[in-house]
């Protein structure tokens, strides 16, 4: 599997199916691990750090996971094919811009990666359409197994798994839930939601776009808390209590809209699909401001000739490295202004 | 009370200011707060704030002094490099600097200081054994406060069971 082969399609989690898909993306499961005999990636010099790559590709690269897998140099390749597995979430920003020999294990329907040499020594994440957070959790753990059954990880029985930074220590488990909500923050409630994952310990972010930022009302919730509590305790909590009252939440603000502000509904949705239908320059964040009114007004049944996997295939299709790899050439600000919109165009004005 | 702003929400925000000795106050709704600016909107990246908090305690412990400048002998690291990054050196870091680390690790993990998790299972049985354990008595602190005596009965013997089998 090449990178250009996985650039002109949709990631397998981002296909719009899967539980509560209306208001949740997609579940990730992240574990943390590091190797025992080795000191962590901060001390380490280039050629342990070379060791270490090479040992843990080697294991992972064996597994037999139901799917091949293919390896990505992230030290060698080029800065555009890095932007594109960060767009993808194949990999963390801080792995694309660290530096030192690292990489990244891929399997090739994009539901599981292995970043070697990122903060630490490994990180295997499985991702999932919809909200099914229990399945990742059962799928990591048990890959985890299998490398375990091939390395020594550094573990110690007070603190659990060792990681470089103490945040992460214990379970080096981050469950990370991607959502949807656009009507709670029509409805100026998403202070609320912020308000509550903070006193919950729970971090949100944006899930597109640079930084914490979150642009088209996408979110990230996802644990902090790795220590004195098992696994099961969080992808538990997660799924049964967290998520499914911000989906409640969300929801209601939906049902609300619609018997309240029908008129600023159709209105946002409407204006939403004739800029996309009819844009000749669009950036990427009107695109995704845009895309995500277009989502909901879909989701809420308001628009009816729009398909969720279409819409979902441009959010991913025109972020910056998409656009340049897939059109083969390097584009400045303006040019991916216009091919975004020109993809938009075609692939809306079909319906 | 009334938002002042809207005059139709009941105001759940309330602001006093005091300038100049003179004493205002303001009463508003979430909506208004938030349209003025008044909400914290940002979410601080755990670690970014960790290390913001760590380079703010520029005064080592009094009891340490030394804690700061003596290095691990596995890696070389000095709590004082950890202070900067937030990251450790090695594995060993954890025993090394346990009494620096303690609270900083209480402070991310809602004071949870010992793993309950999954364990390898090329650990120890020992290690499994005690993992286990605490689990054991984490859920067993649960049922008791949820005044769930026949889950908590259960739980003491399942405990007791481990314990006789160390013997």
């Amino acid at each position: 599997m090449k990178l250009n082969e996985i650039s002109s399609r949709t990631s397998e989690w981002f296909g719009g199916s899967g539980p509560l898909a209306d208001v949740v993306i997609s579940s990730r499961v992240r574990l943390a691990r590091n190797l025992a005999g080795f000191q962590f990636l901060s001390r380490c010099s280039t050629s342990q750090k070379t060791q270490i790559l090479e040992k843990l590709k080697a294991a992972v690269m064996a597994l037999d996971l139901g799917d091949e897998v293919f390896y990505v140099g992230i030290d060698k390749a080029a800065v555009l094919d890095r932007d594109l597995l960060v767009e993808r979430h194949l990999i963390s920003r801080h792995h694309a811009h660290a530096k030192g020999p690292r990489g990244v294990v891929i399997a090739n329907r994009e539901f599981f990666t292995a970043m070697i040499n990122e903060e630490d020594h490994l990180r295997i994440q499985v991702f999932k359409a919809g909200m099914r957070l229990q399945e990742c959790w059962e799928q990591i753990s048990k890959i985890d197994d299998m490398i375990e059954q091939k390395v020594d990880y550094a573990f110690n029985p007070r603190y659990g798994y060792l990681t470089a930074c103490p945040t992460n220590v214990g379970t080096g488990i981050r469950v990370s839930v991607m959502l949807h909500l656009p009507a709670l923050r029509m409805a100026g409630q998403i202070e609320k939601f912020f308000n509550a994952a903070k006193s919950m310990n729970l971090a949100v972010r944006g899930l597109f776009g640079e930084g914490t930022e979150a642009i088209g009302d996408f979110y990230q919730l996802s644990n902090q808390v790795t220590l004195g509590v098992s696994e099961d305790e969080i992808v538990g909590e997660f799924t049964n209590s967290i998520i499914p009252k911000i989906v409640e939440y969300e929801n209601l603000a939906r049902d609300q809209l619609l018997v309240k502000q029908p008129d600023l509904l159709d209105d946002k949705t409407s204006r939403a699909i004739g800029l996309l239908r009819n844009a000749h320059l669009i950036s990427s964040q009107e695109a995704l401001f845009l895309l995500s009114h277009l989502r909901m007004g879909v989701n809420m049944k308001r628009i009816s000739n729009v398909s969720i996997p279409v819409i979902n295939e441009l959010f991913m299709l025109t972020q910056p490295a998409h656009l340049q790899l897939n059109s083969g050439k390097k584009l400045e600000p303006t040019g991916r202004d216009r091919l975004r919109a020109e993809i938009i165009r075609s692939r809306l004005n079909k319906y | 009370m009334q938002c002042q702003c809207c005059k139709n929400n009941t105001a759940t925000i309330h602001l006093t200011e005091i300038s100049d000795g003179h004493r205002s106050e303001m009463h508003l709704c979430e909506l208004c707060a938030q349209k003025q600016g008044l909400t914290v909107k940002t979410q601080i990246p755990l670690n970014e704030l960790l290390s913001t908090l760590l380079s703010a305690q520029t005064q080592p412990q009094a009891d340490s002094p030394d804690a700061e400048k003596s290095s691990c002998p596995h890696c070389g690291i000095t709590f004082r490099e950890f202070r900067k990054k937030s990251l450790l050196g090695c594995p060993e870091d954890y025993d090394v600097f346990e009494q620096s680390l303690l609270p900083i690790i209480q402070n991310s993990h809602e004071g949870g200081t010992a793993h309950c998790g999954k364990v390898p299972s090329g650990a120890s049985g020992q290690t499994k054994k005690q993992t286990e354990l605490l689990a054991l008595r984490r859920e067993l602190k649960v049922a008791v406060r949820e005044e769930n005596y026949e889950a908590a009965a259960e739980l003491r013997d399942k405990i007791n069971r481990l314990l006789e089998a160390e013997k």
